[in-house]
């Protein structure tokens, strides 16, 4: 299919490997995180680590929405299905996300609680159209790609002056989740990151100049296709070679350095940022999330209903934690694969397909297997 | 039409109410006018109970299937051939001949009764192009509510081919997997009929009976091992259904896997995997690796095989493991699908 297959092409993977190859110095490790989970799906889907020097290692970063949402978010989003008899409309990758009391959303709604899949917010809007006499809130997650439609939503729930609808806010920023990571204490060693693509598309490539300038580490920004990450790969390798630390830009077809500037201004109508947001994994990380202004209080759901957040720790054997500072990966963890399985997720990585040991059970576990 | 019944079944505006489940008149007259009607042959003329069939001469084979999809009427097909078809697939499959189905259906009541007709005339239509007839049938009616307009159950019996052992359970390291065509399109033309997802390109379903094709691919190849039609979880979940039951390993090849543009176009949107998307008119076919020519060669002459693959090779492998040579130039595993992905598709 057009515009697919050429950044799928066998023939050009070969080159960029062989490329890499020669250009990788064997005398080091070059150690790169893909930040992002459509990365990580990337990598594990088309077995790119196949095809990259041995020297060179990728560790998962946290950029998957639901796998950093925390078992309190989703405990509030399950009690205003249950307590406050509102239709819950999500997109599909929260419903299997580990709740308290081994609950996920997919457990509520088959023990009555009326929960919805959509594709869009738009869906969700329609929802609380044709339900006027019910409230509709719609599960809002992710990071700033998905924060614009939301905005949208927001915007066109005002202009109809939808009374039952509104939003549980968990949208989360990049640039304060990869600022954790650098400055975490005991924080894993990187040589650089992949920058997110669709995440870019919207803010731009500016904001991860900080972590060339400050912190040293190279960023190259890449699209979703395996080609696009192996030669942002091949890019960050060349950087560390030269001892270079700059933002670099694979996804020209797509990303800016300003970004998507209407969407931005979307946003920045709509949302403010919260104080602070506890993430999984990565702790409570101030300036980290956003939520919505005081002109759209009503369609806040935590301002419109009393669901107050409540902090619950992760399940102790579970290393998602670890997994999602890039400190363990998926195969490190006692339970993986044994306990924790994309059939039975104890944490929120085996859940999306653009979790950490999901990607890594479902296409990469052969690789112990054969060790 | 029978004169016992004072006015003709009206089918153009009529709808199923719960006088046609209930055992009375209003039911013998939906079944004589609707069903009997179209679904005609020697069997159902005796009007008792049950069906007496002849003597098969041989080891008999018999499959179930409930089926339960929405829409009801798709591209390509409605819920009547599409159980006509699965029934079939699933007695043929096995390496037997498909001789009779018997079919039972759950009506909601306040269900058209001219939907009803198309459905039935296209199971009708079907079964006589399938030269397999129902022979026997249920009605039953549920309140508004408790069904989704039709619901279809057939069972179907054939007679086993003479020499003929095919079972999920005789894979064998070494053995060829072939494909018999593209992959996908069952799923995705339900897919791109659910509500809020339009796409432009007109995706057809494959839902067709194998069991033609089947006869002469055993007429080319009797030493087959396993025969198998991917329908719910696509191939990827019956390559790992094999895998887990023969106790073995496979590598495919993803160059070998055939998906239409416009099911790819859909897939990608949608962040679907076409190798998990349901098909109703494709087998899945393993067999000693020196008859893979012969097998191949017997697909590709018959209209439903054409574009048939050589998919890969079974291998030893303790943790029975699906694995991919990508197009990349990687490797990964095919795993078993993990939750649902596209529900009520057949």
């Amino acid at each position: 299919m057009k515009y697919i297959d050429e950044f799928r092409c066998g023939e050009l993977a070969a080159g960029l490997a062989a490329a890499m190859r020669r250009d990788a110095n064997p005398e080091r490790e070059y150690r790169f995180m893909e930040f992002c989970g459509g990365h990580t799906h990337a990598i594990s889907r088309y077995g790119i680590a196949d095809l990259l020097p041995p020297n060179v290692q990728m560790i998962h970063g946290p950029g998957c929405p639901v796998c950093v949402l925390p078992i309190g978010r989703i405990d509030q989003a399950i009690r205003l299905a249950r307590e406050q008899g509102a239709i819950l409309a999500t997109y599909a990758d929260t419903l299997r996300v580990p709740a308290s009391q081994r609950l996920t959303l997919l457990r509520a709604k088959a023990q009555g609680a009326d929960i919805r899949m959509v594709y869009s917010t738009s869906d969700a809007l329609s929802i609380a159209r044709a339900n006027p006499d019910r409230e509709v809130v719609f599960l809002a997650i992710g990071f700033e790609t998905t924060t614009p439609p939301t905005a949208v939503a927001v915007l066109t729930a005002a202009a109809l002056d939808l009374r039952n609808f509104s939003i549980l806010c968990n949208h989360v920023l990049t640039p304060a989740a990869m600022h954790a990571i650098l400055s975490a204490p005991q924080g894993v060693p990187l040589d650089g990151f992949v920058g997110p693509a669709h995440v870019s598309t919207v803010i731009g490539s500016a904001p991860y100049e900080p972590f060339a300038d400050d912190y040293g580490k190279p960023v190259v920004i890449a699209g979703f296709e395996p080609l696009d990450v192996m030669r942002a790969v091949h890019m960050l390798i060349a950087q560390v070679n030269d001892g270079r630390a700059v933002v670099e830009n694979e996804f020209t077809r797509a990303v800016t350095r300003a970004g998507n500037l209407r969407a931005q201004a979307l946003v920045a109508e709509v949302f403010e940022l919260r104080e602070s947001f506890e993430w999984r994994g990565l702790g409570t990380i101030p300036a980290s999330a956003l939520r919505l202004r005081a002109p759209f209080a009503r369609f806040d759901a935590e301002r419109r209903f009393t669901v107050p957040y409540k902090a619950v720790a992760d399940n102790k054997a579970c290393a998602c934690g670890e997994i999602l500072r890039g400190e363990k990966r998926p195969q490190d963890c006692k339970i993986f694969g044994t306990v924790c399985t994309p059939e039975n997720p104890i944490g929120s990585c085996m859940v999306s397909s653009e979790g950490a040991c999901a990607a890594h059970y479902t296409f990469g576990r052969f690789r112990e297997a054969a060790a | 039409m029978n004169a016992q019944y004072s006015r003709p079944l009206d089918v153009k505006h009529g709808h199923v109410d719960l006088s046609h489940g209930s055992g009375g008149r209003a039911m013998a007259q939906l079944i004589e006018e609707l069903f009997a009607r179209e679904l005609t042959n020697d069997f159902l003329a005796q009007g008792d109970d049950g069906a007496r069939l002849a003597d098969p001469r041989g080891r008999l084979v018999m499959a179930t299937d409930a089926h339960v999809v929405s829409p009801l009427f798709f591209p390509g097909g409605d819920i009547g051939c599409l159980s006509v078809h699965g029934t079939i697939n699933d007695v043929a499959v096995m390496g037997a001949k498909p001789l009779y189905l018997a079919a039972s259906f759950i009506l909601e009541e306040g269900y058209p009764l001219a939907e009803l007709a198309r459905i039935v005339a296209s199971m009708a239509r079907a079964a006589r192009a399938a030269r397999v007839p129902v022979v026997t049938g249920d009605t039953k009616v549920v309140e508004r509510g408790k069904a989704d307009g039709v619901f279809i159950t057939t069972t179907g019996v054939g007679v086993l081919r003479e020499g003929i052992d095919c079972s999920g359970a005789r894979a064998r390291p070494g053995d060829a997997i072939l494909l018999s065509g593209s992959i996908g399109e069952h799923g995705m033309a339900i897919m791109s009929l659910r509500e809020n997802l339009a796409f432009d390109a007109p995706i057809v379903s494959d839902t067709a009976a194998l069991h033609e094709l089947i006869g002469a691919l055993l007429d080319a190849v009797p030493q087959l091992r396993t025969m198998r039609d991917p329908t719910r979880g696509g191939v990827a979940t019956t390559l790992n259904e094999i895998a887990r039951q023969s106790g073995v390993g496979m590598l495919i090849d993803e160059a070998a896997i055939r998906v239409q543009p416009p099911v790819e176009a859909a897939c990608e949107l949608l962040g679907l995997d076409p190798l998990y998307v349901a098909n109703e008119g494709k087998l899945i076919v393993i067999c000693p690796p020196e008859h893979a020519d012969a097998a191949l060669a017997a697909l590709h002459a018959h209209p439903l095989g054409r574009a048939a693959s050589l998919l890969g090779y079974v291998h030893a492998d303790a943790r029975h493991f699906v694995q991919m040579q990508t197009r990349l130039g990687g490797r990964r595993i095919v795993d078993w699908l993990s939750g649902e992905q596209l529900p009520r598709i057949c």
